[in-house]
């Protein structure tokens, strides 16, 4: 059975916990609680995201979309017709998910890799609407004046709250998803990954699985952009590039694409990579990411999460 | 069977062509698969067979013809819709799902008779926990009846191939089938084995599950099946009970024509 | 002869999206050549094209090489790209699958794309005309003569591979991996050289796109992308695999996109040929002229 150990969970939520304390004792590290923020915020993609690699085996190269969707639609509709924050971001989810099913309902009936040509397409064609669109969107200048989130009065107004918060929602969907793996969902998912002819003749229909892991896939996607939103109290065009679309990319190759462990280890690598490693390499940025992808790919395709059972693989020969 | 008249037919298939592009693989096939019994269909190697499997169970369409299953229109449809009208199969190559145990392939062949919602999955109702807890048992009788019980831990990759041929089958029979399509289920099989194997068909059958088979291994064939059809070249050449069949002077020429021996058991 | 403001506009459109697609059908063309013998889909396409532009702005521009050794030069160089790509980024894959062949070329054209970044710098760059900048005017239609160049060029390559395919061993050996690489090995043909040819080819005709083009409408780090997506667009609105198809659909992707930014919102310019894109996979994705029975047992 995929048992799904539980002490792991156990140990990773206990880090979670105490890190901003241990981060506030560190003045060099005392500003990673802001980091992890956009990491928690990462990972929210990158766990639907790898369900859709790891088990529906398809790439999308446009999930920056889906993220910039959930972060414009509750953008919009906070500042510009006073809807309840948290309401916004249901619509941002629900907007996701009906984009998500226009586009992928088509292109996954199709047997191959059209998805990934179609969310290609479809990523730079959302951001290409996010420029233009301006008077909803701000155009290319952004959208500012975006409010935060609060609960009951209880504002979410500091980089410590926020942490806890956006991480308490990550080990929410974290554990809706181990459910799901370890369900007869779960099962035909991995049954269509071993086998598409052998889970169809078992009568699992192949297509609206893959169509439902891509829209949960897209609905996470949604909802991180709306708590970033809230967080960053603005957004523009250029956060949801194609390069992003890229970066998500490499927290799953990185991370390891049939693991969720993975999804979120690749998260938080990128995220502090790209928002605090990576600066001392300037130009070259761009280059290290693509090296990175590539080494990845060629020598641990398995990610950072395979390479445990790899090693021990190496050590019995 | 004593007086038993047209047994009525569970498959009807009818002026069946299958041409890819210029190559015509199936030629006006006629072929009814009666209820309740095992059926083979033989034939030199090339001669269609696991086409005509693929074309049944919807993997492709016929370029003409129909088929009808239990009174459906079948020809048109998907591989997964064929499944839930209740016809199941296993495949020449063994296509298990290699990164599960023997329990969970069986608990999958189940898949479609039950119901997983999205959410209901995901959030752990308990209704999808008592719902795990009677397939696991089930699939765990049904490892019984196949004789695989005791591996039903171990991971499906890891069984000899003649243990992964019943499991495949197992699997099949999972889905609650009325008719099973059996792709070549002795290929590579030692004798023992193949004994099994045709056990195993044999109880399928006393179940009241109909059996469809494509075989090379005469012996088998000969052994249990109630019918035959042979094919060659795409093309009907002959059918009836296995002893009329072995008398045929068209199919003794058809495998001796191919250079191939016909080993009557 | 009374010349209609309208229709003078309805040609210039015409001019200019004839012109631009025949850059499409270039780059659909490289892609095509990599599908066909590979079955991969080279997202670094575009980074050919760039590479092509700026390699001879190097070459002619800065160091002063005539216009007749700039362009083997440049064109060369690229190609040697092409190999590095193949050697080192898709030969090197233990297991290789579709998802993990998408996922090097796009970290390959990230990597090209950084390089390049570094080497030019963000700013975009001009190159001289090949045969001037005086506009032929025919009936106020103005057509730039480096617009003839580039629909030179294209028929050029079109002409160049199908001698090339059909004439030559080599050529015909290509093709035969591409139909059946089992067989093609069988007989002898050593199909990674196959493999390494095509890369090396495609990277030609990119480099050739680019440097046609930048006269036109310069070139910066930053284009690949793009022009890949866009090319891809025209192959698979043409028929992914055929080459006829990468020329039809590379011109009338190029015409949809021209008269839809002339008369419709051009800052949705680039959107129109990728709307295209996905009207076409989502309607009929053999395309144009694609067979297709061939594209559902074809693995991409």
């Amino acid at each position: 059975m995929l048992r799904i150990r539980k002490a792991p969970m156990l140990a990773g939520a206990l880090l979670i916990l105490v890190f901003p304390w241990i981060a506030s004792r560190i003045p060099a590290i005392s500003h990673y609680p802001d980091l992890m923020v956009f990491a928690g915020v990462y990972a929210l993609i990158t766990i639907g995201l790898s369900l859709l690699m790891g088990y529906a085996g398809q790439i999308s190269l446009g999930h920056a979309a889906f993220f910039g969707i959930g972060a414009y639609v509750s953008g919009v509709l906070t500042t510009q017709f006073d809807v309840n924050a948290w309401l916004g971001m249901l619509l941002g989810a629900v907007a996701a998910a009906a984009v998500a099913v226009a586009i992928g309902a088509p292109s996954l009936k199709l047997r191959g890799h059209y998805l990934a040509m179609a969310t290609l397409a479809f990523g730079i064609i959302i951001n290409i609407v996010f420029r233009e669109e301006a008077r909803w969107t701000g155009g290319p200048d952004g959208m500012v004046g975006i409010s935060g989130l609060s609960v009951f009065g209880y504002a979410f107004d500091t980089a410590g709250k926020y942490y806890y918060l956006v991480w308490a929602i990550v080990a929410a969907v974290f554990l809706f998803t181990v459910n799901l793996i370890q369900s007869p969902t779960g099962r035909a998912l991995r049954a269509i990954h071993a086998s598409e002819a052998a889970s169809a003749a078992m009568g699992i229909p192949i297509a609206r699985y893959k169509v439902i892991v891509f829209t949960f896939s897209a609905v996470l996607a949604a909802l991180a952009g709306s708590l970033y939103a809230h967080y960053m109290n603005f957004i523009n065009p250029a956060t949801f590039d194609l390069f992003f679309s890229i970066k998500l990319i490499i927290m799953i190759a990185l991370g390891g694409m049939h693991s969720i462990w993975g999804a979120i280890i690749g998260a938080i690598l990128v995220a502090f990579l790209s928002l605090e490693w990576l600066h001392y390499f300037e130009e070259f940025e761009i280059v290290v990411y693509g090296a990175i992808l590539l080494l990845v790919t060629i020598f641990l395709p398995e990610g950072l999460a395979g390479a445990p059972a790899k090693l021990m693989a190496r050590m019995r020969r | 069977m004593a007086a038993e008249a047209v047994n009525d037919p569970i498959l009807e298939i009818e002026e069946l062509v299958m041409a890819f592009g210029g190559l015509t693989a199936l030629m006006n096939i006629n072929l009814r698969v009666p209820r309740g019994k095992i059926k083979a269909v033989i034939g030199p190697n090339g001669a269609g067979k696991t086409t005509l499997f693929n074309i049944i169970t919807g993997v492709f369409p016929p370029t003409e013809g129909s088929i009808r299953f239990d009174g459906h229109t079948i020809s048109d449809r998907k591989p997964h819709q064929i499944a839930r009208l209740g016809i199941s199969r296993t495949f020449q190559t063994v296509e298990l799902f290699n990164n599960m145990t023997v329990l969970e392939n069986v608990m999958t062949g189940r898949h479609l008779r039950i119901r997983s919602p999205f959410f209901a999955c995901g959030l752990g109702l308990p209704g999808v926990r008592r719902q795990e807890k009677r397939l696991k048992e089930d699939a765990m009788a049904l490892l019984e009846f196949i004789g695989l019980a005791a591996k039903s831990e171990i991971m499906a990759d890891a069984l000899p191939l003649g243990e992964r041929k019943i499991l495949e089958i197992g699997r099949a029979l999972a889905t609650a089938p009325q008719l099973v399509c059996l792709d070549e289920p002795a290929a590579g099989l030692n004798e023992t084995e193949t004994e099994t194997a045709a056990h195993l068909i044999h109880a399928i059958c006393q179940k009241g599950i109909t059996v469809l088979l494509v075989e090379h291994d005469m012996k088998m064939i000969m052994d249990i099946s109630d019918e035959i059809t042979v094919l060659n070249y795409g093309e009907k050449i002959a059918e009836g009970p296995p002893g009329e069949i072995q008398r045929n002077p068209l199919v003794i020429e058809a495998y001796l024509g191919q250079g191939g021996g016909f080993e009557i058991g | 002869m009374e010349s209609f403001p309208f229709v003078n506009q309805l040609l210039q459109f015409l001019v200019t999206g004839l012109t631009v697609g025949a850059i499409y059908a270039m780059v659909a063309i490289g892609f095509n050549i990599i599908y066909n013998v590979t079955e991969i889909i080279n997202l670094a396409q575009g980074e050919f094209v760039m590479l092509g532009g700026l390699l001879m702005v190097s070459t002619h521009v800065s160091l002063g090489l005539p216009l007749l050794l700039a362009f083997p030069v440049t064109v060369l160089g690229v190609t040697l790209v092409g190999i590095l790509l193949d050697r080192l980024a898709i030969r090197p894959i233990r297991k290789p699958s579709v998802m993990t062949l998408i996922i090097a070329t796009v970290a390959a054209s990230i990597i090209i794309k950084g390089l390049a970044m570094i080497i030019w710098g963000k700013s975009p760059y001009d190159l001289p005309a090949f045969s001037g900048r005086t506009p032929i005017d025919i009936g106020g239609v103005i057509i730039q003569p480096q617009y003839l160049w580039v629909v030179g060029f294209l028929v050029a390559v079109a002409v160049g591979l199908t001698l090339f395919f059909n004439r030559t061993i080599l050529g015909k050996a290509m093709g035969a991996c591409a139909d059946n690489p089992d067989a093609a090995r069988l007989v002898g043909i050593n199909v990674r050289h196959m493999v390494l040819l095509s890369f090396a080819l495609s990277a030609a005709i990119g480099a050739v796109a680019g440097l046609t083009l930048t006269p036109i409408a310069l070139m910066d780090y930053d284009r690949g992308a793009m022009l890949a997506i866009k090319g891809f667009g025209a192959a698979i609105l043409g028929g992914l695999g055929s080459f006829p198809g990468a020329i039809l659909g590379g011109l009338i992707l190029g015409l949809i996109e021209s008269l839809s930014a002339g008369m419709l919102d051009s800052g949705y310019k680039d959107a129109y040929a990728l709307i295209i894109l996905l009207a076409v996979l989502f309607i009929r994705p053999s395309g144009i002229l694609g067979n297709l029975e061939v594209s559902r047992f074809k693995r991409f």
